[in-house]
């Protein structure tokens, strides 16, 4: 028998397996760290046509996000601002400046800039921005920090269940109404005072914002 | 098995090479596996949309287009966007000459109102203080910005001053498409007050309040 299976045949049965194992294994993993959104899509930093810097007109020069994004409030949209808004400091500051020369002929022609869009999610997703920044959601916690971000990319996953993990517990997120925009803010600097008081703040504003936190699949899904 | 294991120990490795790790950079547009129904063929706002002739899903209303609205209430009067009202314009109904007081009712909520609007619209030239010392002003960006305290503009009527927050004047553009009729009227009456701080003696408030200043 020995000339028909060598002896090292006798190890093949755990060969396989082992290997097996680790094909598995290997696949499990990467398709649990890869398939996500927090893969996919977290990280996209396309190239826009014009090179605006949420760092220096927000962060430096400290201006509110509605000054451009006006309809957050009132729109489920957050508006994409028009040049003409630009223009509005721009007709005089850096007025001949090679780099806004596509903001003054989209101003002058009424033609709109192609800024590319970068957070979208599914169209059968119902998002509405009104809804949540008037309830006390900060652009911070979908956006993440644009204040500090020369080139906007995504920075969280806007998967579903980083939408749930919110709605199962908006408490942990909510904050006073008039920090909507400060995307720094915290409830305190020292972050167990903080804990401690978004832990006793949030419920408080739960109730006061009638935060419903909605659960059911055609909360979102229409 | 030696063998099996470099393969299996070089493939990881690329993988890992050419996939990265999650939340790297990147300018490619993220990749759908299962497409679903995700992008559907539907009109959404501001995108590119090959529907229209302009390319544009966003259509700008035909011209004469009256907004489907609640009307303003006024003195107990419904007064519609397109009506020639001085809360609409700043002037008195069939003539040019500007109303003097404010349109609204001067409540609290009126005031907090006006203060957060100004504060998000006015105050990146004019300063939260109106004294025209905003950022831009700061930076040396913009060379003219008007001083809210001046003379000149507190003698202004207040229809005026809702003209000028509407349609701009000089080099500021209008805030019209930012702000509503009614916080516009908002922001004069809070710009009023910012006025009063600097120009209100001790004998506008009333004996009660004066009487604890001494």
């Amino acid at each position: 028998m020995s000339a028909i299976f060598p002896k090292w045949t006798n190890k093949l049965p755990l060969m396989v397996a082992i290997g097996g194992l680790l094909t598995a294994g290997a696949v499990t993993a990467g398709v649990w760290y890869y398939f996500t959104p927090k893969y996919f899509r977290v990280g996209y930093q396309p190239i826009q046509p014009v090179a605006f810097s949420h760092a220096t007109h927000s962060g430096q020069l400290g201006m509110d996000c509605r000054y451009c994004h006006n309809m957050v409030e009132k729109s489920w949209f957050s508006n994409i601002p028009s040049a003409s808004t630009c223009m509005n400091c721009h007709n005089q500051v850096l007025k001949d400046d090679p780099r806004l020369a596509l903001v003054r002929e989209s101003a002058a022609s009424g033609k709109p800039i192609p800024w590319v869009q970068i957070h979208r999610v599914p169209d059968f997703v119902y998002f509405n921005h009104a809804v949540h920044v008037n309830r006390g959601i900060s652009c911070v916690e979908c956006h993440g920090r644009i204040d500090q971000m020369e080139e906007v990319y995504h920075a969280k996953p806007l998967s579903m269940s980083f939408c749930l993990d919110c709605h199962n517990n908006p408490a942990a997120k909510v904050r006073p109404a008039d920090k909507i925009t400060d995307l720094g803010w915290t409830p305190s600097p020292d972050p167990a005072i903080a804990a401690q008081k978004q832990a006793q703040d949030g419920k408080k504003f739960v109730h006061d914002f009638r935060v419903e936190s909605l659960n059911n699949c055609s909360a979102c899904h229409r | 098995m030696r063998y099996f294991i470099l393969i299996f120990a070089v493939l990881v490795l690329i993988v890992i090479g050419v996939a990265g790790k999650r939340g790297d950079i990147t300018r490619n547009s993220p990749i759908q596996i299962f497409p679903d129904m995700k992008r559907q063929l539907k009109l959404r706002p501001q995108t590119p949309n090959g529907f229209f002739a302009n390319g544009l899903s966003s259509q700008l209303p035909q011209p004469g287009t009256i907004s489907q609205e609640k009307p303003m209430l006024v003195g107990g009067k419904e007064v519609y966007s397109f009506e020639d009202a001085p809360v609409n314009t700043g002037r008195v109904t069939g003539a040019t000459n500007f109303i003097e007081l404010n349109a609204l009712p001067i409540t609290e909520k009126l005031l907090a109102r006006g203060h957060r609007q100004f504060n998000i619209y006015c105050a990146p030239c004019h300063g939260q203080t109106g004294e025209g010392t905003g950022i831009t002003k700061k930076i040396g960006a913009m060379a003219i910005v008007a001083n809210l305290h001046d003379k000149r503009i507190v003698q202004l009527t207040d229809g005026e001053l809702f003209n000028t927050v509407s349609h701009g004047k000089g080099v500021m553009q209008g805030y019209a498409a930012q702000l509503t009729v009614g916080d516009r009227w908002a922001v004069v009456a809070y710009l009023r007050a910012l006025q009063l701080s600097r120009l209100g003696t001790a004998d506008d408030l009333a004996p009660e309040t004066r009487a604890k200043l001494k």
